[in-house]
């Protein structure tokens, strides 16, 4: 192995390419091959453990990722779950019925609904949620005590760390209808509150939890960005007799201005996805009328009452405006000077 | 006269400022108004309040008496007479120790698997210009784009017969890409020279994972199992589909069933009925099962994280 004429590293490879644009003028003949185009069966030997290892994860990512996305032709099916015991045999056998789907999802006034829902909360999230974590890094950022930022850091990303089963929990006995400040209240002769079962302020819980659950956690990328602000900037503008709010407003903000574009990105392309999870464990107690978002739409037709074909078809047209919501959201990124998701 | 000037030039030993002491600001910075430093203390406390509130109530209630908890009318504040009996009840046996037991083997076995998968994938992504290296990469990247969608998926777990295993917890969501363009990102920033010396050295690819690169990567090594144990310890929605058998059902799916739909634990009903236990320090106590590992784990690794996070929002 080790004299053979297959480079031993990449990095070597890399040199040798280099030798070969500029010809060696000691020996005064070329190098035999162009190291550049090793032959595929010299690459495999020389990287064959660097595939094996990477193997693994793509391999699941196919079946797992990809695999499925041949499964959506049930969406163009009529698929009948019972017609096979496995379920991609019964797709195979199950009757075509074209765009039928789609249609009966235009007509469902329940499809609808959830559109509606979903992009209210969507709305909401932007609104109430997203610059709570921009002001605590602010905040944060600007104490410098190291011991009082470490500690109050610590306790702020902890909630991020629960799952969503817990933080509806916990907020199930604060708030809601057994929780303990309702009984509190009745103990003293109030009346008492249910605001976990409640339609009306549904959406606004759900940003709550949210913002207890992650606010915390989101500040770690703006902390990471005003970090590498250089106190010289802020030094210059002090000379120049900016105010500490002058400074905020022309050094920290714009320092900010690219992560705040990125984010803002993500979330917009992400818009038609609003806490699956979170939703779908308080559905049932505020009913679907106001919880009902597109994910959960899926999940309850698919899954609950097993119209795979249906709900597959929903399932489609949710994750296609996703992947057009992406595209746009990073387009106008780039349109606006910023660096976006990806590059283009 | 030089001594004295000597004197004056030698640098002053600074003494670190206590814990409780604010660091010196630079001179051009306005020392900062009383008004403005109680607006900031009073919201960062009111913050940090907020969280461990609930966490307080849950913790104390969990450990109270049925007395004490139908004294203070539900809302304990301040624990009096401390026992242990609802945790003691909830892990003798039953449905709750069976339920930690399935969340804690699957906890381990998933993140083992996922933390080899993807530390394997991170390193054989992280050395570029290798054969497949780009084919791969792009494979992985593009599924954070789109996702197959939940009935596709649900099909397709039930048609490799995962339905009622273990492994349909684990296998499904094994891989975040995500975490492992982090651990990538990494793994490219240790330095040429020291893995190409090491190949000279006889190193194979395998030696200089092991030896090399993940000694060098511990900080985001550790980010990443807390991800992928967090992730497993708090995943109950594969268990709501694809388990149907009631025994295999893990801790968080047996917390909704005890406080979202407000059941009693199987098995344990009798000493709730006959008022040994307050059901509320059940429930409270339940909860405390399901967040303590994390509560305990997480601040160790959370000097890194800004860490693992900044090089997955760069690279990725």
């Amino acid at each position: 192995m080790s004299h053979s004429t297959v480079p031993r590293s990449r990095d070597e490879a890399h040199t040798r390419k280099a030798a070969a644009r500029t010809p060696d003028t000691r020996s005064g003949r070329r190098p035999a091959r162009r190291p550049g185009k090793l032959s595929l069966r010299l690459r495999l030997r020389r990287d064959r453990t660097l595939i094996l290892m990477t193997l693994p994860a793509v391999a699941l990512v196919l079946v797992f990722n990809y695999v499925p996305i041949l499964g959506n032709v049930v969406a163009f099916q009529e698929y009948d779950p019972y017609i096979s015991d496995n379920g991609f045999a019964a797709m195979l056998e199950s009757p075509w019925v074209g765009l039928e789907q789609f249609q009966r999802i235009f007509e469902d006034s329940a499809f609808w609904d959830a559109v509606r829902n979903t992009l209210v909360l969507f709305f909401l999230q932007l609104v109430l949620f997203f610059p709570i974590p921009i002001a605590l890094a602010l905040l944060i950022n600007s104490v410098i005590r190291p011991r009082v930022r470490a500690v109050s850091q610590a306790i702020l990303y902890l909630p991020h760390f629960f799952s969503w089963v817990l933080v509806i929990t916990v907020f199930q006995q604060i708030f809601g209808g057994a929780g303990i400040i309702a009984q509190t209240l009745r103990r003293h002769g109030y009346e008492g509150f249910d605001l976990m079962t409640d339609p009306g302020i549904f959406k606004f819980l759900v940003t709550a939890e949210g913002v207890w659950k992650d606010a915390g956690w989101g500040i770690i990328v703006f902390l990471a960005a005003l970090a590498s602000v250089s106190p010289d900037l802020y030094e210059a503008a002090a000379m120049d007799g900016a105010g500490r709010w002058r400074r905020l407003w022309h050094v920290t903000l714009p320092a900010l201005r690219p992560v705040i574009a990125l984010l803002l990105v993500l979330r917009v392309g992400d818009a038609l996805t609003v806490g699956f999870e979170q939703i779908l464990l308080q559905r049932d107690a505020v009913g679907p009328g106001a919880a009902e978002v597109l994910d959960t739409y899926v999940w309850w037709n698919g899954v609950r009452n097993q119209d795979f074909s249906f709900a597959a078809a929903a399932g489609l047209i949710k994750g296609l405006v996703s992947v057009a919501l992406v595209l746009a959201a990073n387009k106008v990124a780039h349109m606006m000077g910023e660096q976006g998701v990806y590059k283009k | 006269m030089t001594a004295v000037l000597d004197r004056r030039h030698e640098p002053v030993a600074e003494k670190a400022p206590r814990w409780w002491q604010a660091p010196p600001r630079p001179v051009w910075e306005e020392p900062p108004g009383r008004a403005g430093l109680a607006g900031k203390g009073i919201v960062l406390a009111g913050a940090c309040l907020a969280v461990l509130f609930p966490l307080w109530i849950v913790i104390v209630t969990s450990l109270s008496s049925k007395k004490t908890i139908t004294e203070a009318g539900g809302l304990v504040l301040i624990p009096r007479d401390i026992t242990f009996v609802a945790y003691q009840e909830l892990l003798s046996g039953g449905q709750v120790t069976r339920a930690t037991l399935v969340s804690l083997g699957v906890t381990l076995v998933g993140t083992l698997f996922s933390m080899t998968v993807s530390v394997l994938a991170a390193y054989g992504l992280s050395r570029s210009g290798s054969l497949g290296h780009r084919w791969m990469l792009m494979t992985l990247l593009a599924t954070m784009f789109f996702g197959a969608g939940l009935i596709p998926t649900y099909l397709l777990v039930q048609s490799l017969g995962l339905t009622d295993t273990y492994l349909a917890l684990i296998l499904p969501s094994a891989v975040s890409v995500f975490n492992i363009l982090v651990l990538r990102g990494f793994f490219m920033n240790i330095s040429p020279e020291l893995i190409d010396s090491a190949r000279i050295d006889g190193a194979g690819d395998w030696r200089i994972l092991w030896k090399i690169v993940l000694p060098l990567s511990r900080a985001v090594v550790a980010v990443i199992t807390l991800f992928y144990a967090v992730g497993y310890w708090s995943a109950w929605f594969n268990a709501s589909i694809y388990l149907t058998d009631q025994d295999m059902m893990p801790l968080q799916n047996v917390m909704i069933q005890l406080v979202q739909k407000q059941e009693q634990p199987v098995g344990m009903s009798q000493a709730i009925k006959t008022g040994q236990i307050s059901a509320l320090a059940v429930q409270m106590a339940v909860m405390v099962l399901a967040l303590l590992p994390v509560a305990v784990v997480s601040p160790f690794v959370q000097k890194h994280f800004k860490k693992g996070m900044l090089t997955g929002a760069v690279k990725g």
